[in-house]
């Protein structure tokens, strides 16, 4: 690994002065279809039941929707109700608190539950940024254009017009809130590109963005004093007998004890599924991104859209391996920061789209053969961050990146003066479930928000329109839903969703033992987990 | 040290067992079979969730990090603090003066900072905790909400004060005071925002959205790219 740090820094100085160039679409369209993991054969496939029947899906979102509830219908008491509120939402992320923050103002009671601790989220994670069109040079439609673009022309143009259009007064939200962005002295935003956007227009925080976005809504929704239960996810919505959603059954994981919340509206803001490890890929998600949202909205006969696509980050961790696969931001790319090979060669445009990035990068180790190898057996290129204060001037990667150089650190790596080793890890569920402007689904009350929806972002996600589109959208859902909940009837809660589509199941033939929502992903040893299988009584219950 | 030199020794919750070298806290206890609930959040650091107190068999010194990143290492004796109670005010932060009366009157316990510098030793992400503490206390919003920053409410500094100041809810008010009240407004998002309630962008937008494929494609890669900020 030395000798090829050597290598990438002899050359370094030479490729401050080299462009490179961008794909022709063409060459872009070649590079997916070959090297992007969404086109590897035998990924997907097609549902057997429900409203996509017939539809391909990434297996690993397959086997969560078409999997069996944590509940029996039959032995479960529905004439219980221990919470009755007008908005229930269900999960305690960016969407879900500003859902919970907007509803509220519209003079709803609001109930928020979260699988772990309000602001546990991948909204905590996200480091880069935020995209909003403020500047003089740019324009929502230029915006527009790029996010269509980004997402390979297949995004759900409303939706997208929503988020372009809402994005400055996010912006002005956040701020009056008392986020603190970065900025120069006369409180001009400081505003940078990110892959495949035409105008500097990612707004933020130091590599703290999301956490800054996060912890200042929890501190709000707190201050509000907005109930809030903590580790207690939804296990299953319940619909009444004209297919409302009508609430849900939360699960208190550390007393496993039910909790029935009877809603007029329910907002499912559960985000993302990277910690279903697609394709056996690592990933930047925090540890309750089991896409728990899809797999309740699904049973229940929501629509789904674009989950047979899934975003790999380029840059994840590959050495060292104790963080393999957390992210480092594409900021340091915003930045200056050059993608090399093992012997110091640039291969593609570092402001390219993620998918296109990733694809590059997967080429560069799979089939050119050009990627350095770790010692524990991991494969990546480096990404060249000393370029960072060459372009930018002495002390800006500690400036603007101060997460990343701490993050190193830790593990004794100096990122001001050494190149880091990257490969692509699983980032963001692209699709999910199909919304409308204000986050309504086809189930009559039940509205989406967040990584969660789908439709927004097409194919492939820019980087800063996830914060964006979470604040957008949650805040749409929780005005709606709060508007909507003066109306809503709020009735007799059934399980039929259930029953039906547990009928439907077994007639598929699809495996008994699949149960969804999956809340945690299981990381105990093999060997751990083979003694478990020992016990004719599970462990000390 | 160990007889196998890719193995460690590690305590947890005072509890002996030996594990492979090149895990974190956080991965060792899962490879010995822990199924964590509580104590787990992010995995990369960002959160907070999963704050350790720890001791090197040996050695005196109480020590703190994050379970997530920080690597087991031979004869550490640790456990987790997934949750710390602390007091939180509840504020309207509209209303409030950017100044020192109101870092008073949620936290008038700041005055009792005994300057042990307890919080910085204790803090995972190295901030200087006694110096925004002495921002705080000198009302100087400005620095108190610079400093702290890059803190992620871990508590850990919380759990080792004397003067029991719970320091990253103060901060947290330091900084909103800040973005809310101190930092300088953009002139540029202002205009854009007037712009867009007067509805200047509305034809082109429903233009775009009623886009062919093919249309879109040419407009999008025919764009003009700004260049990078000098």
């Amino acid at each position: 690994m030395r000798h090829s740090i050597d290598k990438v820094a002899a050359n370094r100085k030479e490729r401050t002065k080299q462009s490179f160039p961008k794909l022709t679409p063409d060459e872009k369209k070649q590079l997916l279809t070959k090297y992007h993991p969404d086109y590897k054969p035998g990924t997907t496939r097609k549902l057997l039941v429900g409203p996509n029947k017939g539809e391909s899906v990434v297996n690993e979102l397959g086997d969560i929707v078409e999997a069996y509830s944590r509940i029996s219908p039959e032995k479960t008491d529905l004439s219980r109700t221990d919470i009755q509120t007008d908005v229930l939402i269900i999960g305690g992320g960016g969407a879900g608190a500003s859902a919970a923050l907007t509803a509220q103002e519209a003079g709803a009671h609001v109930l928020l539950c979260t699988k772990l601790r309000f602001g546990d989220a991948n909204t905590m994670m996200a480091q880069g940024g935020i995209q909003a069109a403020d500047r003089e040079n740019d324009s929502p439609a230029i915006h527009h254009l790029d996010v269509m673009g980004g997402g390979g022309f297949t995004n759900i143009p409303n939706l997208v017009q929503t988020l372009v259009k809402d994005a400055p007064s996010i912006i002005e939200w956040l701020e009056d809130l008392g986020m603190m962005f970065d900025k120069k002295p006369d409180g001009t935003f400081v505003e940078m590109h990110g892959g495949g956007t035409s105008r500097r227009r990612m707004h933020a925080a130091r590599d703290y963005t999301g956490a800054e976005i996060m912890r200042t809504l929890r501190d709000e929704v707190i201050n509000r004093d907005i109930q809030v239960i903590e580790f207690s996810p939804a296990i299953e919505l319940l619909t009444d007998a004209d297919g409302n959603c009508v609430g849900a059954i939360l699960l208190n994981m550390e007393t496993n004890e039910f909790v029935f919340v009877n809603a007029k509206t329910t907002i499912l803001a559960t985000g993302g599924s990277g910690r279903l490890h697609c394709q056996e890929f690592p990933t930047t998600n925090h540890y309750g991104a089991t896409g728990d949202g899809l797999a309740l909205a699904y049973r229940a006969g929501a629509k789904l859209a674009f989950v047979d696509t899934i975003q790999y980050h380029p840059t994840g961790v590959a050495f060292p391996e104790l963080i393999s696969g957390q992210l480092i931001t594409e900021k340091m790319r915003s930045m200056g920061a050059q993608l090399v090979n093992i012997d110091g060669e640039r291969f593609v445009n570092e402001l390219e789209t993620r998918d296109a990035v990733a694809s590059a990068i997967i080429r560069e180790c799979q089939e050119r053969n050009k990627g350095v190898r770790t010692p524990g057996g991991l494969v990546g290129v480096w990404l060249d961050t000393p370029l960072i204060d060459v372009l930018k001037g002495s002390g800006q990667t500690q400036r603007l990146a101060p997460a990343m150089v701490r993050q190193f650190k830790r593990f004794g790596i100096d990122i001001i003066k050494d190149p880091i080793l990257v490969y692509a890890t699983q980032h963001y569920q692209n699709g999910g479930v199909l919304i409308d402007e204000n986050g309504r689904t086809n189930i009559p009350n039940l509205y989406v928000a967040g990584e969660a929806a789908g439709g927004i972002h097409g194919r492939n996600r820019l980087m800063g329109n996830s914060l964006l589109d979470i604040l957008v959208f949650g805040r749409r859902a929780g005005g709606d839903a709060a508007k909507r909940s003066n109306t809503a009837p709020g009735d007799k809660p059934i399980l039929d969703h259930v029953v039906r589509f547990h009928k439907e199941l077994k007639k598929a033939g699809v495996s008994t033992d699949r149960h969804s929502p999956v809340l945690l992903p299981d990381y105990r040893s093999k060997e751990a987990k083979i003694e478990l299988e020992a016990f004719a009584v599970r462990g000390w219950e | 040290m160990g007889a196998d030199k890719s193995t460690v020794t590690i305590y947890v919750f005072g509890k002996q067992y030996r594990v492979p070298q090149n895990l974190t806290i956080l991965t060792a206890m899962e490879h010995l079979g822990y199924r964590l609930l509580r104590g787990c959040g992010c995995r990369s650091g960002f959160c907070g969730a999963c704050a350790t107190v720890y001791r090197i068999r040996g050695d005196f010194r109480l020590r703190t990090g994050l379970a997530c990143q920080t690597p087991v290492r031979d004869g550490m004796v640790f456990s987790m603090l997934p949750f710390h109670p602390s007091t939180k005010a509840r504020y309207d932060i509209k209303s409030l003066q950017p100044d020192i009366n109101a870092l008073l009157r949620y936290y008038p316990e700041i005055l009792r900072c005994l300057q042990c510098n307890s919080c910085t030793r204790a803090c995972p992400q190295d901030l200087p905790v006694i110096d925004i503490m002495a921002a705080a206390m000198r009302g100087d919003i400005a620095n108190a909400a610079d400093l702290s920053f890059d803190c992620i409410m871990c508590g850990l500094c919380a759990t080792r004060c004397p003067a029991e100041i719970v320091q990253y809810n103060v901060a947290i008010l330091s900084r909103r005071l800040y973005g809310t009240h101190l930092s300088p407004k953009a002139g540029h998002l202002k205009k854009k925002l007037d712009e867009i309630r007067a509805g200047r962008y509305d034809e082109e937008l429903s233009k775009l959205a009623k886009m062919s494929t093919a249309e879109l494609t040419k407009l999008y890669n025919s764009r003009e790219i700004e260049p990078e900020e000098a």
